[in-house]
């Protein structure tokens, strides 16, 4: 076994590793979570806005 | 107050640090850009530096180089990464003294830059000239950061992480492993050190530093901004979050390896030449990946663009980071390095990342976040806003356009050759050719630069007003 053996498998998992990732963000089971986390920035303008007054004054 | 929920209530966010930074952003950016324009002048017209050697061209460059990245991005990344983590995590800073730390920890990093490099003090790294003391403090003050900004997300009331975190998080990581190693120096005097790296390995290292320098302070936080100031500027959530999961990791896997493109043609060996080319190449789809999520964000909502300068801002910028990292990608190719590689082509390129993408969300981010963090409605005139918009489009156009057409036309002088073998063109005659250029550089950036005395005079009077963000609306004019 040399070094190129070693770099042959460093391109194998890493390209198994994308695959992976993209089918795991992309199934179905994350989706509910993944719209909640996007409306996270949104989150807190429905919340008391100015919370945040008092500490200006 | 009493009568509200109290689980609707987030708790009072730290805004003063994030004033401080914002405020902060405009006046370095100021600073930068102004030091940019002199030393641009001073190419067209050496007698400006008024033979002072605190005014030489190669001390004032550097100058230009940390101010703009680590003073005017370093504190809109500041500014806008406390502001971000609060608010998607519903959750104040983890301390209030840390962050005030960080705040004048940087600022005294940024005036010891300001004070030394004049003076002739460098450790002759591109973009980490500083010396050993400072380089110290910069450490200090980032693993400050790096603990107030993962323990306000410890502390977090959201289940999520948002992403925009995420790149902030990878962001405050890795220019820290970066930093440290780059670094890595032995110091000789007070302001005298040696790097630990000696002749190809330390230009590997330095260039290793130098393009995640790029891909991490530049684009990674800067991407977190994009990530969360679209979507509230556009009204919607980002296009797909799915997507933003898989550029994430895509880029954060990939800029690592793309450094050794900066070396091409040297006694770098040939394999890691070739490995950072791939790598380049295999980074524009990830960058361009990121670019469509937040244009694609807009969707439904282009009419918004029409009055509304800040999203404009914010969608230019991310075409111009589409341009630049397609071009980059193509410059890293050995035969059009071949080219490209010493010539202004480089610097306009480094530019439409810069100007175009980095200074353009940078502002636009900054015009949405002011007001909020000021309790003010909006910013004092958004015509303003709007001339500002204009002002930093056409300096960046105008700009990188000249160094296009200077860096070809150096090119081909260069390599130009006679049927006996000899060079047809001699260096100074590449000089010459490249004056006008370097003019309408001049201008250029001189046309970005008014942009920004317009913002700090926008953001000055907005500050100032005395219209609290509650206020009912007065009576249409």
């Amino acid at each position: 076994m040399d070094i190129n053996d070693l770099r042959g498998i460093s391109t194998a998992f890493l390209m198994v590793a994308f695959i992976a990732l993209c089918i795991w963000a992309y199934s179905g089971k994350q989706k509910k979570s993944f719209d909640e986390a996007a409306n996270l920035p949104f989150a807190d303008d429905d919340m008391v806005s100015g919370s945040n007054k008092g500490e200006l004054k | 107050m009493s009568e509200l929920n109290a689980e609707l209530e987030h708790p009072v966010y730290n805004y003063k640090v994030v004033r401080q930074f914002a405020v902060m952003t405009v006046v370095w950016g100021i600073v930068g850009m102004l030091v940019g324009v002199i030393i641009a002048a001073q190419l067209v017209w050496p007698a400006l530096n008024f033979d002072i050697p605190w005014l030489s061209y190669g001390r004032l460059r550097p100058l230009h180089t940390n101010a703009v990245i680590f003073a005017f991005g370093g504190s809109a990344l500041f500014a806008t990464s406390y502001y971000i983590v609060q608010r998607t995590c519903q959750a104040r800073l983890l301390s209030d003294g840390l962050a005030a730390f960080t705040f004048w920890g940087w600022q005294l990093v940024i005036l010891a830059a300001a004070v030394s490099l004049p003076l002739g003090f460098t450790s002759g790294k591109e973009y980490a000239e500083l010396e050993w003391p400072i380089d110290i403090l910069i450490t200090v003050v980032w693993v400050t950061y790096a603990v107030v900004f993962f323990g306000t997300l410890i502390k977090r009331k959201t289940s999520h992480i948002y992403v925009a975190n995420w790149f902030f998080g990878a962001f405050i990581v890795t220019v820290a492993v970066l930093h440290l190693l780059n670094s890595a120096e032995l110091p000789w005097s007070p302001m005298k050190s040696y790097s630990a790296y000696a002749g190809t390995v330390d230009a590997m290292v330095q260039w290793w530093y130098g393009h995640n320098a790029v891909g991490f302070f530049l684009t990674a936080g800067f991407l977190g901004m994009m990530y969360y100031f679209v979507p509230k500027q556009a009204e919607r959530p980002v296009y797909s979050y799915r997507l933003s999961i898989v550029h994430f990791w895509a880029l954060v896997a990939v800029y690592i390896w793309a450094g050794p493109h900066h070396l091409h043609y040297t006694a770098l060996p040939d394999w890691a030449q070739s490995l950072g080319m791939v790598m380049s190449i295999i980074l524009l789809a990830p960058s361009w990946g990121g670019m469509i999520n937040g244009i694609m964000t807009l969707s439904g909502a282009w009419d918004k663009l029409r009055n509304d300068p800040i999203l404009r801002f914010m969608v230019v910028s991310l075409s111009f980071y589409g341009m630049s990292t397609f071009e980059g990608p193509m410059m890293s190719i050995k035969t059009v390095n071949a080219l490209s590689h010493y010539t202004d082509w480089t610097i306009g390129h480094v530019h439409s990342g810069a100007l175009g993408w980095v200074a353009m969300i940078s502002i636009g981010c900054m015009y949405h976040l002011i007001p909020k963090v000021f309790g003010k409605e909006k910013m004092y005139s958004t015509d303003l806003i709007n001339v500002h918009f204009w002002m930093s489009t056409i300096g960046t156009v105008l700009y990188i356009a000249a160094l296009w057409v200077n860096g070809i036309m150096q090119g081909l002088m260069w390599r130009a050759y006679n049927q006996d073998g000899t060079l047809t063109y001699a260096f100074v005659e590449s000089v010459v050719a490249s004056y006008p250029g370097w003019i309408v550089r001049v201008l250029g950036g001189a046309i970005f630069l008014g942009g920004m005395l317009l913002m700090a005079y926008n953001v000055f009077m907005t500050i100032r007003s005395d219209e609290p963000a509650e206020a009912p609306a007065p009576a249409a004019a």
